[in-house]
């Protein structure tokens, strides 16, 4: 285990000893272990953190107690100590709000602000910045050492997001997220003191590196030293183009865009958003949904194909770009065991540029599909040379839920007030199914349900999966279907995909399918969704929105999606037949593995 | 090297052995006497090597074997004497007499001279400037006179690379005695007993220490020997590991004993080949002996020693950095607790102690606790090595009962100031350490003395700087230092010591305010308190005891533009005075043609666009030009 | 080189130190000064090798290579000439050599000659204190060296 990241193991089984704590003059109890931070946070006390952040029910802590805000004193020993990495003791006498204790935060932020570029009302982060607010808190009026700041690079080299070192803090978060949580490992602290920033092997442009564009680490950062690629001027100028512009809205977005207008985490906001995409000039605005159910109906025959063909099993879902490219590098020997399916926006985009222009009388280079993702791989995704048809790409534009959520507020709309619209047909229906894509474990239930009932003919009476569900990295059910046990996994988070494959590869589990989310939760808690910083409270709540969906929908398996049906009956012919593998299906490349 | 190394099985063995060599040590400390039988000791320490003695062996070699003198006299390559400025240094024994600043071409005067008809070679004995006198016995040298050897006692005297010579001199009679009659508690008990604090860092006690990690449970536990010596300015490790490795092994095998460890790790410099050469060679043959390995002394307990070899980072002088570098990563330290001795090395319970703890070790099984504990002064027993340098005379390595005032260091072993110039501050402590004024050269040194005037004791790098030395530069020299090794991990220490650096290059060209010097002030406070390891925790120090002590000067750099050490040169102003015979010479060489003057007149210096490099001054071939 | 494939005989002499090195993380460091001995340094290819070898990643041995002020990334000159700058030689005037030497070689300190001649650096402390100031190239030591010597010591090593 690296040293920055204590894996935490379940909570002290002798929990009886308990210690006794003085906080600010008042004594509390505390258990063995606990931190002060941890202790002062039970018990209503705030002491101001910056490069800490604990992941919970990842099991991660941040805990490199390198950015020296959190120093409080314990005036036993006469010394200051950082709250977040120093275990409490009996006895201690811990004072969080001394004159010493608030001078030497200001100081040390004095210092790190020093070494920080002072472009905050142009910044991206304008708003969202843990560092911004940490010096509103602090009440910093005043750089007094001014100097030489650190080497900078900026990378822009990839479609999904840009690294600007001159805004890093060192707060290592990002490596914690890519290496610890994901076993990615793009990055690493490089260099040694004042020039110390973080980059990737050889201080490789990000295009060149095994990153998966997961987005995890942007997720995290305090400051604006990550940023998703932004294509709102993008969007703005395909709408004022005179093309046709066609707009869908991926299954995660409705329940987090909310956040950004203050909303409560976990509300769902759907027609209301697809309010703001009419007013914005959108010509039409479909939903991902209907693509989920689609990309269903592929996926299930495929494993049904596979099954019953004595194909490669297990099989893998293939909707996650982030967890696609992780595979091509980490697993470039094992290609064929992912289904083939197109991520659900992708086979969107190209239905929409076949069936849809036909139907429409357009040429598909006249029509621009702009795609509202909970991901920033999905960026990188829409580029992919594989995913383009007679040299036009399915989706031309990929924004975030954050970039959305910008673009509303450019526009002036109060998203809570608006009035809700419903989807455009055709392509606006969805089963509940479709909606539980977002939340890990979602993908791989819906399949169920539609596999369950091609291979016995039978209606499912029960839909729901529930071992599937939650946030837990890694799951397990096995299913009976025709009296024979179909076992299922379920991993998210890549770190917990890669156990996950190597106990297939090594023969230790077998399984017949997998559905793998590089997001620790899945979708809701992607990379271009409002920042969690770690926050996996919020991400609960939008779980929990997600499953409201399918608990309300009418139709909840994806095969009596009618507008699916149709789409087949009129065009597509049989699922995972010839006109469909030729439009919805894709490869995978091998990739260099770091 | 011997063919037939007998596996020493037991303490009686070991004994026996040690007899059967009794003459060696014997002759070495002229003891005994053979009749036409001398042996030639010479400084094989990087430092006379530096000034050439391996030629010095040679050249012995080449004449004793002319002189046909092979049989009677032996050469022998042996460890620091400690009186490094005036080496090579060149022992004969029994004779016991010391040859100072040995080159080559003066060996066939000791052969023919000394070696063949017993007269000293006057010009190379030592000259004593203090009494006018030259010296013949090292123990009359003042230098040596209120020295006290206790880790450095094989220094000089024992060959580092044979076995039987360190046996000879007691060596791993220790381990014996520890695995074959002590209990580890009852070993730890002793070291606890003797009051030995760490030598290395804050002075921890290190039988306190080794009870900690002793009473944790498990079997695996690791003992590691920090040879990282990184402070610039010291190199007492260097030099114990190098003439004297064997103490080293066996008190980390002791250590292991104690701690209830099967493995120890040598984290060593890459920097020292020699010490690395040698400690290599010893633990081969401390295998071929049978002290390291399996069933060591048929005590049943089983110990090894590894190198590491260190890549180069300051910092990892700190503990919890070494060990992540011993495990491969970076060397940036992380909180502590946990303590190493807890969750230490691959999170085994660890001891991390440093060359010179770790060499008192043995001396102190040999002679005791309270033998030990009578030399030094009340909680800071036993001695110091000091590595003495900068202007003081008598540059080496001086080993001191802890206690001793620095003035007896400085003026009465290193002979004063060169050049007779004035004391100005002494450096103790390396670049986390703090500069002393003449005010306190008084204090006896311990830990908590030196803790007490704003200074450390670290690894004892003591230097000695004069009225030429302006105090700022030397705050900016130290900081420069720990910019460079600064891990970068913390903010305070990362940000902080570059913005210090960059107030007092504000202060040393002229352009400080007296606010600056109150932010050098508070952001040194800030990095001190806030840091996250000792390297930030201390790296303001030389900053913060200069402004202690030597604010006057500071002052006098923002009030007066004035450095009076005339070493800040965005500070002085070169002029051309009516010496000048107006030959053009300084106007031709002037990189930035600042100089203005018809020939055979005398010439003026635009000092607006002078860039100060100081050219004109040393071309000028009448001297016309100063600096002020 | 992806594939581990090489017919570098110094890479295929490294694979074969690594391939009898234990496959973890405390042999980097080891495994990196082998590799550095040599190459000479530490090239692009020997680092992806280190990595992939002792199934390290890449970024992580770039960060330690990087960390450590021993390990080069870059080839050395065949003269390596190294100041110390430690605090006995610098309060003797170590900087006024290190100037010197730059000058003279028509070089920046910290960098090594187009022509892979020379590279000249600081070192802190060498540990030869009493002989302070010290200049080291490649193996030899330099004693109390003026900065009227150094012309003659760069004489020495101009083949």
């Amino acid at each position: 285990m690296s040293e920055a990241v204590k894996s935490q193991t379940a909570p002290v089984a002798e929990a009886a000893e308990t210690l006794t704590v003085t906080i600010n003059g008042q004594a509390v109890k505390a258990r063995p272990g606990q931190t002060i931070l941890e202790v002062a946070k039970e018990n209503g006390y705030h002491i101001p953190t910056l490069c800490h952040f604990d992941l919970a029910n990842l099991r991660y802590v941040n805990e490199v107690a390198s950015c020296r805000i959190c120093m409080v004193e314990d005036r036993k020993r006469g010394r200051l100590y950082p709250a977040c990495a120093t275990p409490v003791s009996d006895g201690m006498d811990i004072q969080t709000n001394s004159l010493r204790v608030i001078r030497n935060r200001r100081n040390v932020l004095e210092l790190i602000l020093s070494d920080h570029p002072f472009d905050c009302l142009v910044c991206w982060k304008n708003g969202d910045c843990e560092l911004q607010a940490l010096a509103s808190e602090v009440g910093l009026r005043e750089i007094r050492v001014k100097g030489e700041r650190h080497q900078v690079n900026v990378d822009t080299s990839s479609l999904s997001f840009i690294r600007d070192s001159s805004k890093c803090i060192l707060c290592k978060r990002c490596v914690t997220m890519c290496s610890q949580v994901q076993s990615v490992n793009v990055y690493s602290a490089v260099g040694r003191g004042f020039n110390s920033v973080i980059s990737t092997a050889f201080d490789l442009p990000m295009i060149d590196t095994n990153c998966t564009f997961c987005g995890q680490c942007l997720s995290v950062c305090p400051t604006g030293a990550l940023a998703e690629v932004s294509n709102i001027d993008k969007v703005w100028a395909a709408l004022t183009s005179g093309k046709h512009v066609v707009v869908q809205t991926a299954p995660a977005v409705r329940v987090a865009l909310g956040e950004a207008f203050g909303m409560p985490p976990g509300s769902n906001v759907t027609g209301r958003m697809v309010t703001a995409l009419k007013q914005m000039g959108f010509n039409e605005v479909f939903d991902t949904n209907f693509a989920a159910d689609l990309t269903i109906m592929e996926e299930a025959t495929e494993l049904v194909h596979r099954i019953e063909h004595g194909g490669r099993l297990p099989i893998l879902t293939s909707c996650c770009p982030g967890w696609v490219k992780f595979f091509e590098h980490q697993f470039s020997d094992m290609l064929d065991v992912p289904s083939s399916s197109k991520s659900p926006h992708e086979m969107f985009g190209s239905v929409i540029k076949t069936y849809f222009a036909e139907r429409q009388g357009l040429k598909p280079e006249d029509i621009i599909v702009v795609s509202v993702m909970p991901c920033v791989a999905k960026k990188f995704e829409s580029a992919r040379p594989e995913l383009m048809n007679e040299g036009v790409s399915d989706v031309d534009i990929v924004i975030t839920t954050r970039e959305l959520a910008r673009m509303i507020q450019e526009i002036s709309l109060d998203l809570e007030n608006l009035e809700d619209t419903p989807f455009d047909d055709p392509f606006g229906e969805s089963t509940g199914a479709a909606a539980i894509f977002g939340s890990s474990g979602g993908v791989i239930e819906a399949a169920l349900r539609t596999a369950y009932e091609i291979m016995t003919g039978d209606k499912l009476e029960d839909v729901n999966f529930t071992p599937l569900r939650g946030l837990e990295g890694s799951k397990e059910a096995t299913v009976s279907i025709n009296g024979a046990p179909i076992r299922i996994g379920v991993a998210s988070g890549l770190g917990n995909a890669r156990k996950m494959i190597e106990s297939i590869r090594s023969g230790e589990q077998v399984y017949h399918a997998i559905e793998i989310m590089a997001c620790p939760g899945g979708c809701i808690a992607g990379g271009g969704q409002p920042y969690h910083f770690g926050n996996m409270e919020l991400i609960k709540k939008r779980m929990e929105a997600i499953y409201a969906i399918d608990d309300n929908a009418e139709v909840r398996k994806s095969h009596e999606n009618t507008a699916v049906q149709r789409l087949y009956r009129e065009y597509l012919g049989e699922p995972y037949g010839q006109k469909a593998k030729e439009l919805l299906h894709t490869t995978y490349t091998p990739r260099r593995k770091f | 090297m011997h063919q037939s190394i007998k596996r020493v099985n037991s303490l009686e063995d070991l004994l026996e052995l040690q007899r059967q060599y009794s003459h060696i040590a014997d002759f070495r400390t002229g003891r005994r006497r053979e009749d036409g039988h001398r042996e030639v000791l010479i400084c094989g320490d990087t430092g006379c090597v530096a000034n050439d003695s391996t030629e010095v062996v040679r050249e012995f070699n080449r004449q004793l074997a002319a002189e046909g003198l092979e049989d009677q006299v032996k050469v022998s390559v042996i460890g620091c004497f400690g009186f490094c400025v005036q080496g090579p240094i060149v022992k004969i024994m029994p004779d016991n007499t010391m040859y100072v600043k040995v080159k080559p071409e003066d060996v066939p005067d000791i052969v023919h001279q000394h070696l063949l008809d017993s007269r000293r070679v006057k010009r190379l004995l030592y000259h004593d400037p203090s009494s006018g006198r030259d010296l013949e016995h090292s123990e009359d040298f003042p230098f040596y006179k209120k020295q006290k050897r206790v880790v450095m006692r094989n220094l000089g005297l024992v060959h580092p690379e044979k076995m039987e010579e360190s046996i000879a001199f007691r060596g791993y009679e220790a381990l014996a005695r520890c695995v074959c009659e002590k209990t580890p508690q009852e070993v730890i008990d002793i070291v606890r007993a003797s009051g030995l604090r760490g030598r290395g860092g804050a002075g921890f006690p290190t039988g306190i220490k080794w009870q900690a990690a002793a009473d944790q449970p498990g079997d695996v536990k690791y003992i590691v020997c920090n040879a990282d010596e990184g402070d610039p300015g010291a190199f007492m490790d260097r030099a114990i590991l190098e003439g004297d490795p064997n103490s080293v092994l066996e008190a980390i095998a002791i250590a292991g004993y104690a701690i209830g460890a099967h493995e120890g790790i040598i984290y060593i410099r890459a920097e020292y080949p020699s010490a690395i050469h040698r400690l290599k060679l010893a633990l081969t043959q401390a295998h071929q002996y049978g002290f390291l390995g399996k069933n060591i002394f048929g005590s049943g307990f089983d110990f090894d020693i590894t190198l590491r070899y260190g890549a180069g980072a300051f910092v990892c002088g700190e503990e919890t950095a070494l060990l992540h570098s011993i495990e491969g990563g970076r060397g940036e330290p992380t909180p502590k607790p946990p303590f190493p001795f807890e969750h230490g090395l691959y999170g085994k319970p660890t001891i991390i102690n440093n060359v010179e703890t770790l060499a008192n070790i043995p001396v102190i099984l040999l002679e005791g606790a309270e033998w030990f504990s009578s030399i030094g002064r009340p909680g800071c027993s036993g001695t110091k090595v000091f590595c003495l340098a900068g202007k003081v005379r008598n540059v080496g390595l001086v080993e001191v009962p802890m206690g001793t005032t620095l003035r007896e260091i400085i003026f009465d072993i290193g002979g004063g100031i060169r050049d007779d110039k004035r004391f100005k501050a002494v450096q103790t402590g390396g670049p986390s350490g703090g500069c002393i004024p003449e005010s306190h050269l008084d204090t006896p040194i311990d830990y908590d003395s030196l803790k007490a005037l704003g200074s450390i004791m670290g690894s004892g790098g003591m230097i000695v700087m004069d009225q030429d030395n302006c105090m700022v530069d030397v705050a900016k020299f130290f900081l420069e230092f720990a910019i460079e090794e600064s891990c970068g991990k913390c903010a305070p220490c990362r940000i902080g010591t570059k913005r210090l650096h960059e107030l007092l290059t504000k202060v040393t060209s002229g352009r400080a305010t007296d606010n600056d010097l109150e932010l050098l002030e508070e952001f040194g406070q800030t990095i001190c308190a806030s840091s996250l390891c000792g390297l930030g925790q201390s790296a303001p120090n030389p900053v913060l005891t200069t402004l202690r002590y030597f604010r006057d000067e500071y002052e006098q750099h923002v009030h007066d533009h004035h450095c009076a050490a005339e070493v800040c040169i965005d500070l002085m102003e070169f002029e051309i005075t009516d010496a000048c015979i107006g030959c053009n010479v300084c106007k031709k060489n002037c990189p930035v043609s600042c100089i203005d003057g018809a020939i055979r007149e005398k010439h003026h210096i635009n000092q607006a666009d002078c860039i100060k490099c100081g050219s004109c001054m040393s071309i000028c071939p009448v001297g016309a030009i100063i600096k002020k | 080189m992806p594939d581990g494939r090489t017919d570098n005989p110094q890479l295929i002499a490294l694979q074969t130190y690594l391939n009898g090195l234990d496959k973890d993380e405390g042999s980097l460091i080891v495994a990196l000064q082998r590799a550095q001995e040599l190459i000479g340094y530490l090239s692009e290819d020997a680092i992806f090798m280190v990595g992939q070898t002792l199934n390290i990643p890449v970024s992580k041995v770039y960060g330690v290579v990087t960390f450590y002020s021993f390990f080069r990334t870059r080839p050395r000159g065949k003269y390596d000439i190294k100041v110390c700058l430690g605090t006995a030689c610098f309060v003797r005037k170590s900087p006024a050599i290190l100037n010197e030497l730059a000058t003279l070689l028509q070089m920046e300190v910290g960098t090594t000659r187009e022509d892979l001649k020379y590279s000249l650096n600081t070192v802190r402390c060498l540990g030869a204190c009493g002989s302070a100031p010290i200049v080291q190239v490649n193996d030899d030591l330099y004693a109390n060296v003026q900065v009227s010597d150094v012309a003659g010591i760069i004489r020495r090593y101009l083949d």
